[in-house]
Order: structure tokens, then sequence, then C-alpha cells
């Protein structure tokens, strides 16, 4: 379960959160819509804990612990995990080792995972490559999707995971986030939350989301079942959604 | 052998400073040092100062060696090949024994480039002699360690590397200090011969104290479709060290590559380059550095020059400052003397961003931990052409004594 309470969020002195609340209860997958620069990603780096997006006010409780004011790697190791939508290219880091890294600490660690987690997402070709060093759009989502799997967290936070994937792999990617989240499981036994950003939706044909978020201007203005929202976003624009649904 | 001339032309480079690098007094190094009792095999060194070599790649073992050369001070204790087709030896000995050596005497370096070359001739104390016969290839390497055991001790060596014809050759040289020795000056000659359809390749690690200063001065001749590959390794402090190593391809398509990786803690100056002439036709030249100052400073050159068309050369160098007092010169330079030639040149020097270091913590490292695992890629350069088990042990040699836990 995680709680954003009322969270200002400012970078370099701008703010670009305010006063942002939103609830995700144990098991729940939540989507966020949103235009370029409404602050969605500012949002999930803000729950990452990047120290660039301070917090000004508000909290951050993830099941039950305050953890506003932990490091990235607190956060991390807490059970909180984020694929990024732009992921900064590593040199001299190739992925195997970042797959060996996740899987150690989430003590997880097992030769063999390496190879069958890479096989998931179509990764195999690219393990010795450095992370994100000349990688493809796509390349790069299936890439952060399986240090995920890797990681396996308990909160799933994902950056337009659908963006530049083609065809071919968005089903890869589809499963992955859904056995990312144990979609597997009946819903009430489900453990793990979901904050999924999209922008074109594509990722809801794959993965089903309980419930949509709209952020608009650095603030949450409406929720609702994702698909009627994606609709409305699609028939009226997101000005348009925010307003009806508010 | 013209040895009288080369005196004489020593003679009037005695007090002549280096081209580049702080000067350093030779006075203030001791000539003479006592005699050291041969050893019958690398066994026979003591647990310390096998417990030295061993962290510039020398195997006192000698297992996966094809033959091995140990100096300690002015004393060659042991010189040995295990395969036929290899000769090692001092070089010494090898100027008795063969009468053609003097064409191989300061051709590839000059003689009177500086004092230091000069001292090298006027105060030698042997060196190691390696050739590979014609067609001559071993799978494992020669290995050579020059060890100074003394204080104060200036150590003045002189190699000779050859490679006939079609003979493949892979060299790991060590340099060090006993535990105990905190200054001391080390001047060493290399000449290599790279011959027709010949490969060399020469790993150099250096692991120096404190107070050391050190002064390689190195050329290679390379002929045609031969292949000359220079690794140089320096992850330990030293006061001074300044070479700038010269290649030249003289045959068609001869190939030249250097990897050079350097750490320069606080207190230590690094004034490191390799140069390349590239003079025949298809010939080509790939020099990579890698540098991080902790605090140190670093000068890395890099030379080419493409004096006739159809050459191709690319020079890298990227250095990483940690701490706030450290600095790196990057100094790339690109010759280009005739139409045609391909040459380019990248040099970048920062901090690691943070981006970099905040994405790993994502994953669950700590800061220290995503900058270690940051620093061990940066430093892994992708050495190509070496043997599997030569690459192994050269990522050893860096993680020698842990590297990474020292770098931060």
């Amino acid at each position: 379960m995680i709680e954003i309470r009322n969270l200002s969020v400012s970078v370099e002195g701008k703010t670009i959160l305010n006063g942002v609340n939103l609830h995700i209860r144990q098991g729940e997958t939540i989507v966020l819509f949103g235009p370029n620069g409404s602050g969605k990603t500012s949002l999930l780096k803000a729950i990452m804990g990047i120290p660039q997006y301070r917090v000004e006010s508000g909290n951050i409780i993830y099941r039950g612990q305050e953890i506003t004011k932990c490091s990235i790697d607190e956060r991390a190791r807490l059970g909180i995990g984020m694929a990024f939508q732009r992921p900064p290219a590593v040199r001299g880091v190739r992925l195997e080792a970042m797959l060996r890294i996740c899987m150690e600490k989430a003590g997880a660690f097992k030769e063999e995972r390496i190879h069958e987690t890479a096989e998931k997402l179509n990764c195999v070709d690219f393990l010795d490559r450095d992370v994100n060093v000349g990688f493809s759009g796509g390349e790069i989502k299936r890439s952060e999707l399986v240090q995920l799997l890797a990681q396996d967290p308990d909160f799933v936070m994902l950056d337009e995971p659908d963006s530049g994937v083609d065809l071919v792999n968005i089903n890869l990617v589809g499963k992955a986030i859904n056995e990312l989240l144990g979609k597997d499981k009946k819903e009430d036994r489900r453990t793990k939350e979901g904050l999924i950003i999209t922008h074109a939706g594509h990722i809801l044909d794959y993965v089903n989301a309980d419930r949509a978020y709209v952020m608009l201007n650095g603030t949450v203005t409406s929720s609702g079942n994702p698909r009627d929202i994606l609709e409305d976003i699609r028939a009226k624009g997101y000005e348009e959604c925010a307003r009806c649904l508010r | 052998m013209s040895e009288v001339t080369d005196k004489e032309k020593a003679k009037t480079a005695e007090m002549k400073p280096a081209a580049v690098g702080p000067d350093v007094d030779l006075a203030a190094y001791s000539a003479e040092a006592e005699e050291h009792a041969e050893i019958q095999g690398l066994k026979g060194l003591s647990n310390e100062v096998k417990g030295r070599a061993v962290t510039v790649g020398i195997d006192a073992e000698e297992a996966c060696r094809s033959g091995s050369f140990f100096q300690v001070d002015h004393s060659v204790i042991f010189s040995s090949a295990y395969r036929s087709g290899l000769e090692v030896m001092s070089t010494t000995a090898a100027l008795k024994k063969y009468d053609w050596l003097g064409d191989y005497w300061w051709k590839a370096v000059q003689v009177d480039a500086d004092k230091f070359t000069a001292q090298a001739e006027l105060k030698r104390n042997h060196g190691y002699f390696l050739r590979a016969l014609p067609g001559a290839r071993a799978e494992f390497p020669l290995q050579a360690c020059l060890y100074m055991s003394r204080e104060g001790l200036a150590q003045n060596v002189h190699n000779i590397i050859i490679a006939e014809e079609g003979s493949e050759l892979h060299i790991i040289t060590g340099c060090t200090t006993a535990p105990k020795v905190r200054t001391g000056l080390h001047v060493g000659i290399s000449e290599f011969y790279v011959k027709k359809n010949a490969l060399v390749t020469f790993t150099m690690i250096h692991n120096w104290a404190e107070d050391v200063a050190v002064r390689p001065r190195t050329g290679a001749i390379v002929e045609e479709n031969g292949v000359f590959m220079s690794n140089y390794i320096c992850m330990r402090p030293v006061r001074t060290l300044q070479m700038y190593p010269t290649a030249y391809c003289t045959g068609e398509n001869a190939t030249v590559r250097s990897n050079t990786i350097l750490f320069a803690p606080e207190g230590s100056h690094m004034d490191v380059g390799f140069n390349v002439f590239l003079r025949a036709k298809g010939s080509r030249a790939e020099v990579v550095a890698r540098a991080i100052s902790k605090g140190g400073h670093i000068v890395t050159r890099g030379h080419l020059t493409g004096e006739v068309p159809g050459i191709k050369a690319h020079l890298e160098c990227r250095g990483l400052i940690l701490s706030e007092n450290g600095t790196i010169l990057a100094i790339p330079e690109l010759d280009g003397r005739a139409s045609g030639v391909d040459m380019s040149h990248e040099a970048a020097v920062g901090k690691i961003a943070e981006e970099e270091i905040q994405y790993l913590m994502a994953r669950g490292l700590t800061g220290e931990e995503a900058t270690a695992a940051i620093v061990r890629g940066f430093l892994d350069v992708e050495i190509k052409g070496l043997p599997e088990h030569l690459k192994r042990e050269i990522k050893g040699a860096l993680k020698m004594g842990g590297e990474e836990k020292r770098l931060l």
C-alpha cells in the first residue's frame, strides 16, 4: 500500500508537483494519464527519491512507513522499483552485470536466472552490451523491465513501458508486467502494487489496471475506470476529460 | 656495433632534460647495489618478493608461462625460456652472444633523447632480451620482472624485444619495489622489433612506492603486416612517472594498438602518452587511455602522425576526476601529412554523472557501491587480440588488492 499525501515537489526552485494525493491499495494497479509536462514522471522520480525532485511539503507513506526522507537505495531495498522512461547510458556496466546486481540485492541470485529472465523479454542478445549504450527505444523498455524482473520489487513503477515497443515485443512487455505485478494470482491474493504511466494506453490491452488517475499541471485532477478515462481523453482531450470527471 | 658512438652521443645528453614532465635530479640516487645470488626458478624467490611480484602479473609458479626473466636491482637472478623458438636472457648476455645485436641497439629509441636515455647507456644495469625465432608461436606469455630492493637506488635497464618473421610473442612485464623501499629511480629502455607477419602483445604493470621516479623510454618498429599491442597499467602511487612510447608503422598494413590505464592518488604525478607514426599504406593505429585521478595529477597524451594516404588511426582518452584536488590534462594530437588519411580522436574528462549513480541506486546499490561499479566499468577497456587467459590476468591485476575500494 502506498499513500501520497498532499505532495508538493520542486526542481531547481520551480514547483512541478502541487498537492498531489494518491492512494494505491495492496495488490492494486493504477494507471496515470496526463499530457506531456503534467508531472507524471516527476511524481515517479519523487516517489523513488531522486534528490533533484525536492519534496517541499507532504508525505510519502509506503506500507505504513514514512519514506519521504529515505535515500534512493533505502527505498529500493524496501521494495520500490522503477522502470525509467529515459535511463542514462552506463558505460562499462553490462546488462548482465545489472541483472546480477538486481538479483543479489534482492537476495535471489542464481546464475541460471540471468539467462532465463533475459529470455522472457528477448534480451539475451544484448546481455553483454553496456546498459543503455546505443540501445534502441524498444530495447531500453525491455532492458528496464528485465532489470525489474530481476529486482522483483513489491511496488512497481513503470514510466511509459509501451512507448517505442514494436508489435512483436509489446506482448512480451505485457506478460512481463503481469508477472511483475503477480497478476496470475486471484485479485484478493495479489500483494504487489503498480503505478503505470502510459501516454497512448496501448499497454491496457495487455495489463488490467484497477483505476486511472489524470494529472494536469502538477496535480491529480480526476480518477476513474481506466478504459472510460482513456476513451474520454481520446474523444475530448485532457482538459475536457479532467473537467467532466471531476 | 657503434658502442663508442652511442656512448659519445649519450655524453652529450647527460644534462638534457626530458621534452615533457617534471625534471628528476639523477644525482639524488645511488648507482651502487649489492649483488643478488642467482636462483634456479622463480619458486626460489622469497615470499616477500613473490608477494610483490604477483601484484604486477608475475607468476612465481610459472604454470602458464613460456619463460621468465627476473632482475633484482643490478643482478639478473633468473632467465630461462621453456619453449623452443623462444630466447630469454639478459641484454648483457645477448650482446656477448650475438654480434648482430648492435643493429637493434638504440635503433627504436634515440640514445641522446634525454638524460635518462643517456644514463641508461652510460650506467646500464642489464635488462632483458626476448626473442621469438621465425615462425615461433607460444600460447603462454613470457614474463619479465624488474625489481628494486634497495632504498634510493637508480636502476637503469635496456631491453630488446625481437619478434622474427611470422612469430607470435606475448609478454608480461612487471616492475615493482620491495615493501620497505620508499624512494628510487627506474629508467627502462625498451626497443621492440616486430618483423613481417609477426605479433607482439606487451602488457606492462607497474606497482611503485610513493616516492619513486619512473622514466621508461620505449620505441617499436613494426614491419609489414606486423601487429604490436601495448597495454600499460599503473594503479598505485608513484611520485613521478613520465613516458611517451613511440611506435613506427614502417611496413604495409602494420598495426599498433595501445591501452593505458592510470589511477593517480594524491601525491602522484603521471605523464603518460603514446605516439604512433604511420608511414606505410594500410597501417592502423588505435590508442586508448583511461585515467582516474583521486587527488593526483595526470597528463595523458596521444600523438598520431599519418604520413601516407590509406592509413587509419584513432585516439581515445577518457578521464574521471574523483576528488576535488585531482587534475587531468588530456592532449590528443592528430598530425595528417597526406591526403587520404583517416584520423580521429575523442577525449572526455569529467566526474561520474550523478544520474548514473542514482540509476544504480534505484536497483538497490548504495552510493558507494554504485560509484565502484561505474569506476570498474570505466576501467574495463576491451583489449582486442589478447589471448583469453591474458585478458583474465589483466582483469585480475586490476582487482588486486581491492582496487575498487581504494578508488572511493
